[in-house]
């Protein structure tokens, strides 16, 4: 080894993530403003937090032990009532969501079909599935109703959106293999398009069903029927006991069809 | 330099990658592993530095015998064995120069290496490494930009940082080119002859095990079925390991291809 | 059913009688399932309003009609607060989903037991939807934007965590091997092989759900957690429809805006 051997640099610093100094030292010192205004905005009544711990503790006290037993008709009534909302509803927003879903995906539909279907898409996301219940509510009264309206507008919005993109998506030497056969364009749905997308489209479905279930739950609050409104009851009357068994079995069930859901994917592929 | 007693591997399965291996490897020898895939070559590499737990025998490394050390201990072992990976097994998202010098995470603090600072003396070594196989002007790409070649020389220099007495290769040119693989191994030989390192190179490719190795060791079901001299293969010694095929064709290239290629390399280098 | 059938030869069926069988019965119990779920539905509906609905909904539709663009000087504060929910719940999220993820992936699990916590908390945090955090949150720190925040911080720990930990079972081994072999310490494998493969993955995660929070965040106020949700119950409760119609105008617009950026950071990210 030669003893003029060139001298190394004996430091080394890694290289900024962002190249532009001016750049990231605003980011970062903008971001660092950020979040010294957004903690400001939590206006922490520190009295109230204080209050707030041996209040949480005894709100956790109430809690326990769960109380399955002593509104248990009106429990199984809200919890059926979920049930039936949800399958009704992705149903429903499923077999709405087909026809929107091939219209809405570029390689299918004309230009002004594409246009409209994916409008309706976009307006049925835009807007949480809560704030579509308390129109629901205020148009349809209280009830399972309004819940079942407002899910199933939330499924198209969710549903044909990932149908579109799944066609969008599709392998095009398969569809041109049938088109090139001289099929009408219902066979060639049939045969080119729904073989390719349709695994996928029944897991999705299981996951909406799961996804609605849950909302269930929770447009009960505004008046849409179901474990939703079991929950607020409990809850307006302190009956936190009873609360905890509702949220417990909602746990149970969304966990159940979690395994479930994922067990029927591997099954359909 | 390492001995090897009797080292059995058994996976779950219930199936014997190794069955009783003897090997002694004194200071500062290459050794060539030959055999077909499933023979156990990657195994036994694995085995020395207990990356694969072995189920019986014993492994020395100088005085150090290996497979009972405490974690820290072998962590300790692992600093003098470094090793280079078949897919060349950089962090592909950290710099290179991150990847040598994480070869001396078993010489800092978590702390230090959190935060990037690497002793003085090893941040030299590391260019100078760098240098060495020529990509000192990559050192603050990401590992993900490189070629194979490239990556696969960096995969040598994160051996080499840690100043080990052993090398452990494991299939270094699997996924290289022709010309590319010969350029590797020569760099590794040279680099084990300059420091006096002893290496194990698990390869598959017979002509390459001839060319850049002392000694070859044959595997075969776990078993050392050849060990010898790299001139010693004959098509019985190759139809012992590998099963029947026709081994004359390989083995006359050897000498003619191995003179005219290193001529050719020597005027261009 | 497609079937082909040639003139007197062999007749080519899609499937057996016997599957054929079982899928009629299987489609028999799914109506029956779907009808007695309708039924359960329609018991409890009174179908007066329902026949009532599109004339209420032209009512409404009329009231709404033009929106009170003044009131936007009252908004500012509670877009603000909603921005504010969204962006430290995801924060919290983010730093209470690390230590989950990590505890609840095949490869970085310390112990299987800490694993079925980890994959608890995952599940409960996932199934109580924000709202109902929100609810009882409000009950221990009183209504106002700190419930909400919490609230939105617990409803994402489970999404975070579960993605993160997918993406932590996804990287590739042989790096982190290739790191265990210098004789680094379990941390350094972390550091040095693990994190840099989730890295961006982790950061990619929390875009999204900071995409998500900011619609949830717009529905916290109707239990009084904060936020815009808080004018838009107030308006619906006093018939204000100019009111609500502004403010849907306005949730419609924090919605695009968020859902751009967050294509903008992730096209950045990855």
């Amino acid at each position: 080894m030669s003893v003029a051997e060139p001298d190394f640099p004996s430091s080394w610093k890694k290289p900024p993530f962002i190249k532009s100094p001016l750049l990231r030292w605003s980011i970062i010192i903008g971001s660092a403003i950020y979040l010294a205004l957004a903690f400001g905005t939590m206006d922490v009544d520190w009295e109230r937090a204080a209050e707030g711990l041996p209040r949480g503790k005894r709100f956790l006290a109430a809690f326990f032990p769960p109380n399955f037993s002593d509104n248990l008709g009106v429990m199984w009534d809200g919890i059926f009532e979920s049930i039936w909302m949800a399958i009704i509803s992705t149903v429903a927003g499923i077999a709405l969501s087909i026809p929107i879903g091939l219209g809405a995906a570029r390689n299918l539909a004309p230009k002004w079909v594409y246009l409209v279907c994916r409008s309706i898409i976009g307006g049925s996301r835009t807007f949480p599935e809560i704030i579509l219940a308390i129109f629901a509510v205020k148009l349809f009264g209280f009830g399972p109703f309004a819940g079942f309206v407002a899910l199933s507008i939330g499924t198209i919005g969710f549903y044909a959106k990932l149908l579109a993109e799944d066609i969008e998506n599709i392998n095009p030497t398969q569809a041109e293999a049938i088109k090139a056969t001289g099929s009408s364009w219902p066979q060639w749905i049939n045969y080119a398009i729904q073989p390719q997308v349709m695994p996928r489209m029944i897991g999705l479905s299981v996951y909406r069903l799961d996804i609605n279930f849950r909302e269930s739950a929770v447009v009960g609050i505004v008046g849409g029927g179901g474990i939703g409104a079991t929950l607020n009851t409990a809850f307006e009357r302190y009956e936190f006991d009873t609360a905890a068994a509702i949220l417990l079995i909602i746990i149970g069930i969304v966990m159940a069809l979690e395994y479930t859901s994922g067990y029927l994917r591997k099954w359909v592929q | 330099m390492l001995r090897l007693e009797g080292l059995k591997k058994r996976y779950k399965t219930g199936d014997y990658a190794l069955q009783g291996v003897d090997l002694e490897i004194p200071d500062g020898q290459v050794i060539a592993l030959i055999g077909p895939s499933g023979a156990g070559k990657s195994t036994l590499i694995r085995c020395v530095n207990r990356l694969v737990e072995p189920t019986e025998g014993k492994v020395y490394l100088g005085d150090l015998e290996l497979t009972t050390l405490s974690s820290s201990k072998l962590r300790k072992a692992r600093r003098r064995m470094g090793m280079i990976f078949q897919e060349y097994a950089l962090v592909e998202r950290l710099t290179v120069m991150e990847n040598v010098l994480s070869g001396r995470l078993g010489y800092v603090g978590f702390w230090a290496s959190c935060f990037r600072k690497f002793p003085k003396k090893d941040i030299q070594e590391a260019y100078r490494l760098l240098d060495r196989v020529g990509l000192m002007h990559m050192a603050d790409k990401r590992a993900d930009e490189l070629s194979g070649g490239q990556r696969q020389r960096v995969g040598i220099c994160r051996a080499l940082i840690q100043d080990p007495d052993l090398l452990l290769v494991d299939e270094p040119t699997a996924s290289l080119d022709p010309k590319t693989s010969r350029q590797i191994m020569r760099l590794i030989n040279e680099l084990c002859k300059e420091r006096g390192l002893a290496a194990i190179i698990n390869i598959h490719d017979v002509l390459l095990a001839q060319m850049y190795s002392q000694r070859v060791v044959g595997l075969k079901l776990g078993e050392i079925v050849y060990d010898g001299k790299p001139d010693g293969l004959n098509p019985a010694v190759l139809t012992n390991i590998y099963g029947e095929e026709d081994w004359e064709a390989t083995i006359e290239e050897v000498d003619e291809d191995e003179l005219v290629e290193d001529e050719v390399e020597e005027a261009t280098v | 059913m497609p079937l082909i059938e040639t003139p007197d030869g062999p007749i080519w069926k899609r499937r057996t009688t016997k599957e054929q069988f079982i899928r009629w019965f299987i489609w028999l119990i799914a109506i029956a399932i779907i009808a007695y779920a309708w039924k359960g539905i329609s018991d409890k509906t009174i179908w007066f309003f329902v026949q009532d609905a599109p004339r209420q909904a032209a009512d409404i539709g009329a009231r709404m009609i033009p929106p009170k663009f003044s009131y936007m000087s009252r908004l500012w504060a509670p877009v603000w607060d909603t921005l504010n929910i969204a962006t430290l719940g995801t924060v919290i999220a983010l730093v209470i989903a690390v230590p989950v993820a990590f505890a609840a992936a095949h490869n970085t699990t310390p112990h299987p037991i800490v694993r079925t916590i980890a994959i608890f908390i995952i599940v409960s945090s996932r199934s109580v939807n924000s709202l109902i955090w929100a609810l009882m949150l409000v009950f221990i720190f009183g209504p106002g934007v700190l419930a909400g925040t919490i609230a939105i911080g617990l409803r994402s720990v489970g999404f975070c965590a579960k993605l993160l930990y997918e993406g932590i079972e996804e990287i590739d081994h042989t790096q982190v091997e290739a790191i265990e072999a210098t004789g680094a310490t379990k941390a350094q494998q972390m550091l040095f092989g693990i994190v840099p493969q989730v890295l961006p993955t982790f950061a990619g995660i929390g875009v999204f759900r900071w995409d998500i929070n900011i619609r949830e965040s717009t529905i916290l106020g109707l239990v009084g957690a904060g936020g815009i949700g808080l004018e838009l119950s107030g308006s619906i409760n006093t018939l204000a429809w100019t009111q609500v119609s502004m403010i849907l105008l306005v949730i419609l617009s924090t919605v695009i805006v968020s859902e751009w950026v967050s294509a903008k950071v992730r096209g950045a990210i990855i």
